[in-house]
């Protein structure tokens, strides 16, 4: 009996308390991410399809259909002679393989191909790889998840770990999970990747801004994968 | 980058029985009202009016001001007795023009 009510202690212990921003938001923003017919990002989601078919060198020419990336999304960002995120891994398949000039951060046409091939992945946990380099970035983006930062003098962790759930001004702090990314942010009035978010956060405390795909913010990316592994994606996501 | 737009209406409809149609445009709906990073003021360029047309008789139209957000999207229900044409326009400052149509199948 002792046994049995121990091991159900145990049980309850290690239940998953993590909640994606998803579940969290209001009912009409959530009817908003879950209808596809009203869902903000359905414009990108056509442009990434027209893109994904254009020019002689097409993506279409190496991987088929879109759809046959189903679970690549879950498994960024990876390690390939580098950190790469999948904006990062669109660009580098546009620079070496279409022999394309790279798109400037978050230019329309690189947010719809990622939220194109993110889309193939909804309903799949997120399943980041493992390896000494990205072992060695999550424990680097830990470090800065949980370390102060800017004038404001607040880590990651005083938000979204230990007041989440809890309101910033009138806006409910999410757990900062990455299962939907890229998001359409009804604040920015369009899609945006993982770094953006991050940079937003970081200038919101004032603090200084690492550079687009610096190693800072791909850490951080590491980290918090992993911190969100076998949460389920519904990617293009909706956030107020 | 060409304009571009998503319309949603039902596979099949039913006659006289009344279905939703959803529009969305790809636009900025600049304000007018905001500043750029560099301090320098972001002119107005708005989406002003939107109108759907069935076989060039309106059914829907609705005039879009500074409030609404980017690619403005409408959604209306509307009963039709015979299959058509619907037309979408809208039309804008700096003069956007953007057209679609769409066959209704009425079973």
């Amino acid at each position: 009996m002792r046994a049995l009510l121990l091991l159900l202690v145990a049980l309850t212990a290690h239940a998953d308390d993590r909640r994606s921003g998803r579940d969290t938001m209001s009912p009409a923003l959530r009817t908003l991410q879950a209808d596809d017919a009203q869902h903000p990002a359905q414009l990108a989601l056509a442009l990434g399809r027209d893109l994904w078919a254009q020019g002689s060198k097409s993506c279409a020419s190496c991987h088929g259909e879109p759809e046959k990336l189903r679970g690549a999304a879950t498994r960024y960002p990876a390690f390939d002679k580098g950190l790469i995120d999948l904006p990062g891994r669109i660009q580098r398949c546009r620079v070496r393989h279409q022999q394309q000039p790279a798109w400037a951060p978050e230019a329309e046409p690189l947010l719809a191909l990622t939220a194109l091939v993110a889309q193939q992945s909804r309903g799949l946990p997120v399943a980041p790889p493992k390896g000494p380099e990205l072992d060695a970035a999550a424990s680097k983006g830990q470090q800065l998840y949980n370390a102060r930062a800017g004038a404001l003098n607040l880590s990651c962790a005083q938000c979204h770990d230990e007041r989440a759930g809890l309101r910033l001004g009138g806006s409910l702090i999410p757990q900062a999970h990455v299962d939907d990314y890229p998001v359409y942010r009804l604040e920015w009035q369009s899609l945006g990747s993982l770094q953006r978010r991050l940079r937003g956060c970081l200038s919101g405390v004032r603090a200084q801004v690492p550079a687009w795909d610096s190693a800072e913010l791909l850490a951080l990316e590491v980290y918090l994968a992993r911190r969100s592994a076998g949460m389920t994606m519904q990617p293009p996501g909706v956030r107020p | 980058m060409a304009t571009r737009a998503v319309i949603s209406i039902p596979a099949a409809i039913k006659a006289n029985e009344a279905f939703e149609v959803r529009a969305t445009v790809a636009h900025a709906m600049e304000t007018g009202y905001r500043s750029s990073d560099e301090g320098a003021r972001l002119p107005r360029d708005l989406v002003r009016r939107f109108e759907c047309r069935l076989d060039g008789e309106l059914v829907f139209a609705a005039d879009l001001f500074a409030a609404i957000s980017a690619n403005p999207y409408v959604s209306f229900w509307m009963r039709v007795g015979k299959a058509g044409e619907l037309r979408f326009s809208w039309r804008g400052d700096n003069g956007f023009e953007h057209f679609e149509t769409r066959t209704l199948n009425v079973t």
